[in-house]
């Protein structure tokens, strides 16, 4: 490319003030100064060079070993979410790599601010099926927001420069930078680290244009029924201070997204609840019945939208997002105001009337209500013998009291947390949200605690998700991150139970899944444990589990054929929310 | 909404793997491109390519979005046949022998405004350039001339109303880009022409 061809033509002017440094050590100079403090990885072959350089940067970084390339790319995920940091993740050539491709495709969907470094066969072997040589940059291609390959030391400060500038801005995403490793070895003339802040082809930051923000208040303004729907962007864009201030002054009802949860805290009187196929009654229901939408940092995914040619059909639609491509991708909008929702928040609140509109709040309370008499009551305080997901996470929050992140892995308890978990503070929900990767919960609740170690950090996972990554049990053995893991077992894959009991005639297939021993597998890597399933050890066990100091693995047996409702079947409409 | 043909235009940088990025976003949607050019633009340094494709307005307008949002994207447009210029070049090989003593070689020449390229004892090559249908046309022609190859290059088009790249280019690299000049025209012409 252009830059290779450059440096090779123009003569190298050696200057005594330059310092010569390999390709490694300029790696880790660059994550020095872009501020990382944490690394997630593994190392092999064709990444040796810098694993070598790093031995001596021990004081200035701290290396977390996983245990698989995937559980590396998750702990830099879940660190990205609780710390609002960008997330390191080193991996070798070859299987390294690809190792890393889930964690890839679901930082792309949730748009995790991701820097991922692989090492790379030698330039002079590239094609050849060299010894754990693949082609890294094509294959993540679709799954990362930029990659790029890089042969030639002398381009690693601007290139990681990028990387991280790319990263962290616009909508944030996975990067992927590939380094032969005879660029890692090679000697050259460092200049310093100069912080990338402008890329001519790149605008991620759009400017905000007044007259929509004055076209959307106008309205908002004459709205009835207002109803705002929020998404991770308020959190992205650390908006949380200014989404309350507008929701708080235009009196509006608001309602989260999986991903936006903690945004917003629970108990906020204008909180109706979280949104999407098992999110709460009202705020579906009302989607069809408000007269503007005010979305705000979403994106209208399927799960949250239901049958698009019946959602929200009567209302008006304001979206408010950084990302163009989302404006009227799924949902048309009336007003479109693109922008970081830190800029276009605080202009639209200064626009709108402050109003009260608790006559149309009391409404999705009424329905509430409902869903409390059908649903919540009976899943919070069961009077069954065996427990229930949700009456776990109930007393949890009342040991919690809120305040702790909770991360979790893909499935019924995922919905059930989500659902049922009070949030007091941002960046406390770690999940899976639009990629829905059974394994994540293990490996991002050990970088979750490492992006806010001082807070408590518990894992709700299932069986089925907790035997996909366990191995990473070593991870927290022996750098003990002091994650606290939470086993919901229902000795089922229950959320593909629960539609086969629905969908497919209860004909149960292939989800009835045995588990090991799990206290047993925990005390194998030295981490304490216990399990219960009686409902009288409950509140003990979870307290005890919570005072612990240091890693605790506590399982939890609970009914094995309950279902998650409500639920928004897949192809109906968000009013057609069915309560059981 | 009716599908037809649109040709859409990018500026780019001129890096390793643009190709691959851009005809993976048409393949994941499962989008067939009809046809796919690449080449130098007016600007120096900055990579065009056209490409056509066969699709409804509404998938074209999200494809461009999805195109613009590549980091190494500078631009794309989209635009019906109407509002380009645009032709396609073709080439033919015919046996020499049988061209000269059957087909009414130069009314053929004139008529689609082809040009002999090579001519040899045993083959000769045609060339042309213009609307897809004239060259079908001259192919089916040809065909009864026992055509031994054909090959028709991909679509290159300018748009009639565009000014060129080298203000835009401007803007965007500066650091702080003037708003009437930039951004937001997407917001103004929301059905035309997407910018960002």
């Amino acid at each position: 490319m252009n830059t290779l061809e450059k440096t090779e033509l123009e003569p190298k002017q050696k200057t005594t003030t330059m310092t010569q440094l390999s390709g490694s050590q300029a790696v880790l100079e660059a994550l020095i100064h872009e501020g990382v403090d944490t690394v997630f990885g593994y190392p092999g072959g064709a990444i040796m060079p810098i694993y070598d350089a790093l031995y001596d940067y021990n004081d200035k970084l701290t290396h977390i070993l996983v245990r698989h390339e995937q559980g590396g790319i998750h702990a830099a995920q879940g660190y990205a979410r609780t710390s609002g940091r960008v997330g390191v993740a080193f991996a070798t050539s070859g299987p390294g790599a690809t190792n890393l491709v889930t964690g890839l495709a679901d930082a792309m969907i949730d748009s995790n601010p991701i820097v991922c470094i692989t090492g790379q066969v030698f330039a002079s072997l590239l094609g050849t099926d060299a010894f754990q040589e693949t082609d890294v940059v094509n294959i993540t291609t679709p799954v990362t927001k930029w990659n790029y390959q890089v042969t030639d030391a002398t381009e690693i400060p601007s290139v990681l420069a990028k990387a991280f500038y790319i990263a962290r801005t616009g909508r944030p995403g996975p990067v992927l930078i590939d380094i032969t490793k005879n660029a890692q070895l090679q000697l050259f003339d460092y200049e310093g680290y100069k912080k990338c802040d402008h890329i001519r082809s790149y605008r991620p930051k759009p400017i905000v244009r007044k007259e929509y923000i004055e076209e959307a208040a106008a309205i908002i303004n004459e709205a009835k029924k207002p109803f705002v729907l929020f998404g991770q962007g308020v959190i992205l864009g650390r908006a949380e201070d200014d989404f309350r201030k507008f929701i708080e002054k235009g009196g509006f009802p608001a309602a989260s997204t999986v991903m936006g949860l903690s945004a917003l805290e629970t108990d906020h009187p204008q909180h109706v609840g979280m949104l999407g196929m098992h999110g709460n009654y009202a705020p579906n229901v009302m989607t069809n019945e408000c007269d503007v939408l005010i979305a705000v940092g979403m994106r209208f995914d399927d799960r949250v939208t239901g049958r698009l040619d019946k959602y929200a059909k009567q209302a008006k639609v304001v979206h408010l997002d950084i990302d163009p491509a989302e404006i009227d991708k799924n949902v048309k909008t009336t007003v479109p105001v693109w922008g970081d929702c830190k800029e276009t928040l605080p202009l639209l609140t200064d626009l709108i009337e402050k109003k009260d509109h608790s006559a149309w709040l009391s409404q999705f309370r009424e329905l509430e209500k409902e869903e409390i008499k059908e649903v919540i009551y009976d899943e919070l305080n069961p009077t069954s013998d065996i427990m229930t997901m949700g009456e776990v996470v109930r007393v949890l929050n009342e040991l919690t009291g809120g305040n702790a992140i909770i991360v979790t892995d893909v499935g019924q308890h995922q919905m059930v947390a989500c659902r049922y978990a009070k949030f007091n503070r941002s960046k406390s929900n770690v999940t899976s949200g639009g990629l829905g990767t059974m394994g994540f919960g293990l490996p991002a609740a050990i970088g979750a605690w490492y992006g806010a170690p001082d807070r408590d950090v518990i894992a709700i996972i299932g069986d089925g998700g907790i035997q996909m990554t366990i191995q990473e049990l070593g991870t927290i053995m022996q750098f003990g991150a002091k994650v606290k893991i939470l086993i919901l077992n229902n000795e089922f894959l229950g959320m593909v139970r629960q539609w086969q009991q629905l969908f497919h005639d209860k004909r149960y297939s292939f989800v009835n899944i045995t588990s090991p021993d799990f206290v047993a597998v925990a005390k194998g890597y030295y981490i304490e444990g216990n399990k219960i399933s009686e409902r009288k050890d409950l509140h003990h066990a979870l307290k005890t589990m919570l005072e612990h100091d240091g890693a605790y693995l506590l399982e939890v047996m609970v009914g094995k054929e309950n279902n998650v409702f409500p639920m928004v079947a897949q192809g109906t409409s968000v009013s057609e929310i069915r309560l059981k | 909404m009716e599908k037809q043909e649109y040709t859409i235009t990018l500026y780019t940088e001129n890096s390793i793997g643009m190709i691959g990025r851009i005809s993976g976003i048409f393949s994941r949607r499962k989008i067939n491109i009809e046809s796919l050019n690449t080449s130098p633009s007016e600007v120096e340094g900055i990579h065009r390519f056209t490409i056509l494709i066969h699709e409804s307005e509404e998938v074209v307008r999200k494809l461009c979005r999805q195109i613009e949002k590549q980091v190494e994207v500078l631009k794309a447009y989209y635009n019906t046949d109407e509002e380009l210029i645009w032709q396609e070049q073709a080439l033919y090989k015919v046996p020499t022998n049988i061209i000269a003593e059957k087909a009414p070689v130069e009314r053929l020449l004139r008529e689609y405004g082809a040009s002999a390229v090579v001519i040899r004892n045993d083959y000769t090559v045609f060339e042309t350039a213009g609307h897809r249908e004239e060259i079908d046309k001259l192919t089916a022609e040809l065909t009864k001339y026992g055509l031994i190859e054909f090959v028709r290059g991909a679509r290159i088009a300018i748009i009639k109303d565009s000014a060129g790249f080298h203000t835009k280019l401007k803007q965007f690299e500066k650091e702080e880009p003037a708003p009437e000049i930039v951004e937001n025209e997407y917001l103004d012409q929301r059905d035309n022409v997407f910018t960002m």
